[in-house]
């Protein structure tokens, strides 16, 4: 497993590959929890690429519904039909045809439950939505089937992977973690980072690569409010690396630290603990 | 064949496991983590899984089925250390199995040792689990010849760690070609803390023959992972409340420049020179004001962690009180007063008082019979009845002398003691532990996070009521 998320670029610890293993020989949901950009999302897309498997999404956003979440019927298309049968056809008959599976508009949990091919299917920051929500979404996951009034039950085809990811902005049910493998997924280690951000940006040279893992390290010990994450790391890589930098000093970082550092007052905390710190080109010299 | 406590319970022992995993279950649902009947059929499926040759794997396997949050999962670390240690141990002390000490370590030398270290080091930065637990016990053999475990085994790891050399910080100072130079991951120091914690209770089980009783996770284990720096911003904040606190009370010393005042007998005597018209006006000298607040901390190796954070709040309180003095301790005391003034950050401080600073420390164990005596001729002639005295320590003595009779000395002068002790109650008095012989001179506060420490700051910002002495 490790090998294969490796493959298709992304750099698994060690216990992202296990369970990612698992999740896929039991068959059972992972809830992936971890500060925001240490590869979550970026997770389910390797694994969906390395499984050889579509990706179905389902971004969640406070108010999600089950219309935007399962299925909706195409109101549009269903009045079309109902106006060009109004003449002869009695309402029975045309009853029984707007509510059949070519007026249904599946959103991404029928479409991963209904698809031929097996998915991944990921459930991202699933934290945002109420705990109703969760409620018919559990009850999706344990029967893998969905059951429309009108057309009766859909059952899946195939099954899906699914990964659920939270930024843990409020405490998910019980019985929604019951039903999960569970994944921390934390800010990787030194040596782990810089190995990601090598393969990101592949023409930083490795001290400087080096360098910056480093003291993204420093900034991530400081109490901040969003500290930066990967994403971050592989940005500023980038912009040291359109700046031809050859050294991380005191200036280079003051002028590039906003890049990895978005909040106003915690730019000040780290130009304080962190910029005065590096080296500055004079001490060199 | 010897008990490996690493590996996953041997093949023959197969059909107990169930068993045994149950009883795990069990010891996590008392330790709060919510585990029930479908966790536990979840462990078993991934069992089945998993290759048995593995024991990141086993473990990794059980997380994930048994820990579902990050506060649960790290419940889950020491719950499992402490579980599979203990079962293979307590199957091992029935059959009177030892494990052999590594007795030919007793005669280290100081480059021994340093190899060692290095050796230590470096398997920590390559994260090679499988060496690791031979150089714990290898690193507790070396270090048990050179001083006296404290009785309390949290205690002793941080002093093992801590003689090591073996921080997630960097270290700029070392050679380029020392692996700690550039800091050790923190996970696997935490690991290496684990091993060191169940090598330790390995020997204490050998020495007396039984298991020490499962203590529940004291807060303390769970609360270690927060680096020291993201505490910092937090004592700052506590200590900022203070501040506050202090101002509306007005008891904060703010203008007295405004009220410099003139000495009338100077002025006219100068004045005679213009003719009686009292031209230059002579101030009275402003007499420097005595300190109020005298804050000894301890750096020694047994407070380690605790030590980045009493600096820490060390640092707040300078930010907040002007007059104060400070002084650091280990064997014997150095006053750091000067560096916190002209140092606004912390980490400059922390490396100077580390480093140039110069903590007096020879033998690196605390002395605090010769600390009280140093203190007392410092500021002898300085502490009035309106001064504080705050000390940040773990009152472990290394068996010497507490002398508390000089301490009551000092409490007698000052107007109000405190004491900040950043070990859990629990282990107060315990081991070499001696803070009831100090207790009875000043109030002592549990004090390792910012939460207590807030506590702290409740009391101290409490208007002194003169009488109450
Ligand atoms: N192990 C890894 N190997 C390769 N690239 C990675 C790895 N982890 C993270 N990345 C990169 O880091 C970036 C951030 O990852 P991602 O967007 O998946 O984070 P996230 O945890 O989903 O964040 P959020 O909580 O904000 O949604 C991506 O560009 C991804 O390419
Ligand atoms: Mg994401």
């Amino acid at each position: 497993m490790a090998t294969g998320l490796r493959s298709v670029g992304y750099l698994p610890g060690e216990s992202t590959a296990l369970v990612s293993y698992l999740a896929t020989k039991l068959g059972k949901p992972v809830l992936v929890e971890g500060p925001a950009g240490v590869g979550k999302t970026e997770l389910a897309k390797a694994l969906a690429s390395f499984l050889g498997r579509e990706l179905v999404r389902l971004q969640c956003y406070e108010g999600l519904d089950e219309a935007k979440a399962l299925y909706e019927w195409n109101y549009r298309k269903q009045l079309l039909r109902i106006q060009a049968e109004a003449t002869g056809t009695g309402w029975d008959a045309v009853q029984e045809d707007i509510f059949g599976e070519e007026f249904l508009l599946a959103r991404p949990l029928m479409t991963a439950i209904a698809s031929e091919e097996p998915v991944v299917l990921l459930i991202d920051e699933i934290d945002k939505t109420d705990q109703e929500f969760e409620a018919m979404l559990l009850e999706v996951l344990s029967d893998f089937q969905i059951s429309i009034p009108e057309l009766g039950l859909v059952k899946a085809r195939t099954h899906p992977v699914v990964l659920l990811t939270s930024n843990n902005s409020r405490e998910l049910t019980e019985a929604l973690k019951r039903r999960c493998l569970y994944l921390w997924l934390d800010y990787p280690a030194l040596e782990h980072e810089l190995e990601i951000v090598r393969l990101h940006a592949p023409e930083l040279s490795e001290t400087v690569a080096r360098r910056l893992v480093e003291v993204i390290g420093m900034v991530r010990a400081l109490d901040l409010k969003k500290p930066p994450s990967i994403a971050e790391s592989i940005d500023w890589a980038r912009a040291l690396l359109l700046l031809g930098v050859k050294d991380i000093d005191a200036d280079v970082f003051m002028e590039t630290m906003s890049v990895i550092v978005k909040h106003r007052t915690d730019m000040d905390v780290v130009a304080d603990r962190v910029g005065l710190k590096l080296r500055s080109p004079a001490d060199v010299a | 064949m010897s008990p490996d406590p690493d590996a996953p319970p041997p093949e023959e022992h197969l059909e107990g496991l169930p068993a045994r995993i149950l009883e795990l279950g069990e010891e996590l649902r008392r330790e709060g983590v919510a585990v029930g009947t479908s966790e536990m059929l979840d462990a078993f499926a991934v069992l089945e899984e998993i290759s048995w040759t593995s024991q990141e794997d086993f473990r990794e396997a059980l997380a994930a089925t048994l820990a579902k949050s990050q506060e649960d999962r790290r419940v889950f670390e020491l719950v499992f250390d402490r579980f599979f240690f203990r079962s293979v141990e307590l199957a091992a002390a029935r059959e009177g199995i030892r494990e052999g000490d590594a007795a030919s370590l007793e005669e280290l030398s100081e480059q021994e040792l340093e190899a060692l270290r290095a050796e230590i080091a470096a398997a920590l930065r390559d994260g090679s689990e499988g060496a690791m637990r031979d150089l714990a016990r290898m690193a507790i053999a070396a270090f048990s010849r050179r001083q006296e475990g404290s009785g309390v085994i949290g205690v002793d790891v941080q002093r093992i760690r801590r003689a090591l050399g073996l921080r997630a910080e960097p270290q700029p100072d070392l050679p380029p070609e020392d692996p700690r130079r550039d800091g050790l991951p923190r996970d696997a120091l935490r690991r290496f803390e684990a091993l060191l914690r169940r090598e330790l209770e390995r020997s204490q089980v050998e020495r007396t023959g039984s298991l020490p009783p499962a203590r529940p996770l004291g807060e303390l284990d769970r609360a270690l992972p927060s680096g020291p720096l993201a505490d910092l911003a937090a004592v700052h904040r506590v200590v900022a409340q203070l501040r506050r606190r202090l101002a509306t009370q007005g008891m904060q010393n703010r203008g007295h420049r405004r009220h410099a005042h003139v000495d009338v007998r100077r002025t006219m005597r100068a004045s005679l020179q213009t003719g009686g018209v009292p031209v230059v006006l002579k101030y009275r000298p402003r007499r420097p004001k005595r300190p109020e607040i005298y804050v000894l901390c301890d750096v020694s190796t047994s407070v380690t962690s605790a030590s980045v954070f009493f600096l820490s709040v060390l640092h707040a309180l300078h930010d907040t009180f002007r007059k104060m003095r400070s002084f650091v301790f280990i064997e014997r005391i150095s006053e750091v007063t000067d560096i916190f003034e002209h140092e606004r950050n912390f980490k400059a401080v922390s490396e100077r008082i580390s480093g140039d600073a110069g903590v007096a420390d020879i033998s690196g164990y605390t002395d605090y019979g010769r600390v009280w005596s140093e203190f007392l001729v410092q500021v002898e002639d300085d502490l009035h009845p309106r001064a504080t005295v705050i000390v940040l320590g773990d009152a472990r003595t290394n068996g010497r002398d507490p002398r508390a009779d000089i301490f009551a000395q000092i409490a007698a002068r000052a107007g109000r003691t405190f004491w900040l002790n950043p070990e859990p109650r629990l282990y107060w008095n315990y081991g070499d532990s001696v803070i009831a012989a100090y207790e009875q001179y000043c109030t002592a506060f549990e004090c390792w996070t910012t939460a207590q420490l807030e506590d702290f700051v409740r009391a101290l910002t409490r208007p002194v009521i003169s009488a109450a002495r």
